[in-house]
């Protein structure tokens, strides 16, 4: 179908396609999404670096790749210390890094190559200040390997490493705030993203583009394999996370934190509405409900004081 | 020629300096710190335009560096012991993506218990891990491979290590010649990268999954690279003569081995106490040679057979050791040479190990046990921990 120019001008996504059909994700995966619109919102002139994760199946075989842009599989924990590296090269090279017409230099790590194998990297990444951004796809677990619990995983969460027995032996940890470890390094551009909010993602890309030094993006990316949750239920999932302040979105700047919740004045969704449409939580009692329900409006709270005093 | 006199370690830098490497990332371990320290002065006093990439571990180093050379830079790292069993997983990636990073390494013993002196056994663990291996036996042979190493490594799209001993080199300060800059410019030219990620208009993907359909031939191309290697490395050994006057043409560096009856090989700087120790045992009376085994990645097979066919015995002298075994260039030795003619006694000397002194006279012993053993025509034992307190 043409889209007409003045339809084109409106819509702030890209209609440039840079991740192409044929790709091996599973169906409803927001990871795939998530890198669809990261490679709309650079373009071609993108190195991409990939650990161990699902994207390094989804972009496909050798010989084959759906994605159209340079693409550097490496190792589980050096996606920070691999894009130090590719940034440093384009600098001896004289490469323009960052910036609208530079070079977009892009981590692409799932929770566990970031939260948990790959930290030391990614702070090495963030305090050396090099001009690259780091996107963890957060979808609360090792997925790639069949489903085992990562320090990203929820409360209550099944997995297979975490399973629900007779014990009810579930994850019992809150998920690692990685944003906040990320923001301890002060560096100029943090922020969270949705799936199920592309143009907000997409804004936080062109941001994160435009200020030099490293950046960092936390995309909430649903699965539904490991969330046991139905294949067209990702961006609902994703759009509850956001509503219930599962998973709130914000920005820092600079110093400076900025929430950018779809409707900032409305109170969160009770947590249920995330959680009941997903197989992974029906372990959880009413009782460990309400344990991470006060812990999400807790943080919660938290998020809107930091966003108050340093707004 | 200019000279200066500079340690082992500044030696590797000034190598890495002359050799124009774009991107340096590295960690500090001893004894290898003083050649990043060396790098970091160039970089501050503008003596080179380095990017220096500060990582926060041996294995981001390497990482760094497989990014770096990916992206089309010539990249260099330096590590010692811990610290290169911790890239270990990245020597890998840099091998299997086919990137010539050089780096050096100071042989120096693991731990526990701790150590800081020289043992070869962190780099030859490396053995499998696709990177070519040069053995130095002085300062100015760890500045002439690492020179040599940018340029066989660029040829044949391999990773290189030189290496060389902790403290007995690193930290020891001798005469190194190095050439003008000009000359080594004309030697050893801007990289040409077999790839590079930055044709953004054909885009590549690197180190994708291969499937069992794929993934054989993959490494099939690395062992092709290695045998190219054995060529490119004479041919750069050669030319390297030529042009600075010190050849390296020889995988297996000979001396005194024409007419002799037995022989001491051995790699590194152990080396250099050895062939001392062959001109006073001729003077004795002993018709002794030393081998000096440079490559050990690729194995010189071919030189090594020439050399056991015509030697009645091969004492192997190893700084290292693979537990439940014997020695590794022992074991790697032993193994060239079963299906050929070549069958000398072969007796395995475990030396010097954690910087145990290895000195003349502990060689004047070996040499008198090798003369016992090849005249009664049997081993006394295979394998000799040499210093142990009995």
């Amino acid at each position: 179908m043409e889209i007409p120019e003045n339809v084109k001008k409106r819509l702030s996504i890209p209609f440039e396609e840079n991740f192409f059909a044929g790709h091996t994700a599973c169906q409803g995966c927001g990871a795939a999404l998530g890198l669809r619109y990261v490679l709309k919102a650079y373009g071609k002139k993108t190195i991409l670096a990939i650990p161990a994760c699902c994207s390094t199946i989804i972009a496909g075989p050798w010989p084959y790749s759906a994605i159209n842009a340079n693409l550097f599989h490496t190792a589980f924990e050096t996606t920070g210390a691999v894009i130090s590296g590719i940034e440093a090269a384009l600098k001896a090279k004289g490469y323009k890094v960052k910036g609208e017409d530079g070079v977009m230099v892009v981590g692409w790590a799932g929770d566990g190559g970031t939260a948990d194998i790959g930290l030391q990297a990614l702070s090495g990444f963030l305090e050396r200040g090099h001009d690259a951004l780091y996107i963890m796809y957060d979808n609360e677990a090792y997925m790639n390997t069949g489903i085992q619990r990562s320090s990203s995983t929820p409360y209550g969460a099944w997995t297979t490493n975490t399973p629900g027995g007779k014990k009810h032996f579930v994850e019992k940890r809150h998920k690692k705030k990685v944003i906040d470890i990320v923001i301890a390094h002060k560096i100029p551009y943090a922020a969270t993203a949705s799936i199920a909010f592309p143009e907000d993602f997409i804004r936080k890309l062109k941001k994160a583009q435009k200020i030099p030094g490293p950046s960092f993006i936390q995309l909430f990316a649903p699965c539904p394999t490991g969330w046991r949750s139905p294949t067209d239920k990702s961006i609902e999932l994703a759009r509850l996370a956001v509503q219930t302040a599962y998973f709130p979105l914000f920005e820092y700047e600079n110093g400076k934190y900025k929430i950018n919740m779809p409707n900032p004045k409305k109170e969160p969704k009770p947590i249920e509405e995330f959680l009941k449409l997903q197989g992974r939580f029906k372990y959880m009692t009413k009782e460990d409900i309400q344990i991470l329900q006060e812990w999400v409006l807790k943080e919660w709270e938290e998020l809107k004081k930091k966003a108050e005093i340093f707004g | 020629m200019p000279k200066k006199v500079v340690s082992g370690n500044y030696a590797a830098a000034y190598a890495a300096k002359h050799a124009r490497v774009e991107v340096v990332a590295a960690y500090p371990i001893t004894p290898q710190t003083s050649i990043i320290e060396k790098i970091a002065e160039f970089i501050a006093n503008g003596e080179a335009e380095i990017q220096y990439v500060p990582v926060e571990s041996e294995h981001s180093a390497m990482a760094a560096c497989i990014g770096a050379a990916a992206t089309g830079a010539r990249a260099f790292t330096a590590t010692s012991a811990q610290g290169l069993a911790l890239m270990h997983e990245m020597l890998h990636w840099a091998s299997g993506a086919r990137l010539p990073v050089v780096m050096v390494d100071v042989n120096r013993a693991m731990a526990p218990p701790w150590s800081v002196w020289d043992d070869q056994t962190d780099s030859l663990s490396q053995r499998d891990t696709g990177w070519m291996q040069f053995y130095a036996e002085n300062n100015q042979e760890v500045y002439d491979g690492v020179l040599m190493a940018f340029k066989i490594a660029e040829t044949v799209n391999l990773p290189a290590m030189i290496v060389e001993s902790a403290f007995i080199l690193s930290h020891t300060y001798d005469i190194v010649d190095m050439p003008p800059q000009e000359e080594i410019d004309e030697f050893l030219p801007p990289r040409k990268p077999l790839y590079t990620l930055t044709d953004f208009d054909n885009p590549i993907a690197v180190g994708a999954l291969g499937t069992p359909a794929d993934y054989y031939e993959f490494r099939y191309k690395i062992e092709k690279a290695m045998e190219e290697a054995r060529k490119v490395i004479k041919e750069v050994g050669k030319e390297f003569g030529e042009r600075f006057g010190r050849d390296y043409s020889q995988m297996i560096e000979l001396y005194k081995t024409d007419d002799a009856e037995f022989i001491f090989m051995g790699m590194g700087s152990l080396m250099g106490t050895v062939k001392e120790a062959v001109d006073l045992l001729r003077k004795e009376g002993y018709k002794v040679g030393a081998a000096k085994v440079r490559w050990f990645r690729p194995f010189p097979k071919k030189e090594l057979y020439e050399l056991a066919k015509n030697v009645e015995g091969i004492a192997v002298l190893d700084r290292n050791f693979s537990f439940g075994q014997e020695g590794i260039l022992f074991n790697e030795a032993k193994g060239v040479l079963y299906n050929t003619d070549a069958h000398p006694i072969m007796k395995n000397y475990i030396v010097g190990l954690g910087g145990r002194d290895f000195t003349v006279s502990d060689i004047k012993i070996i040499a008198k046990n090798m003369k016992e053993i090849i005249e009664k025509g049997k081993l006394d034992r295979e394998i000799e921990w040499y210093h142990l307190k009995r």
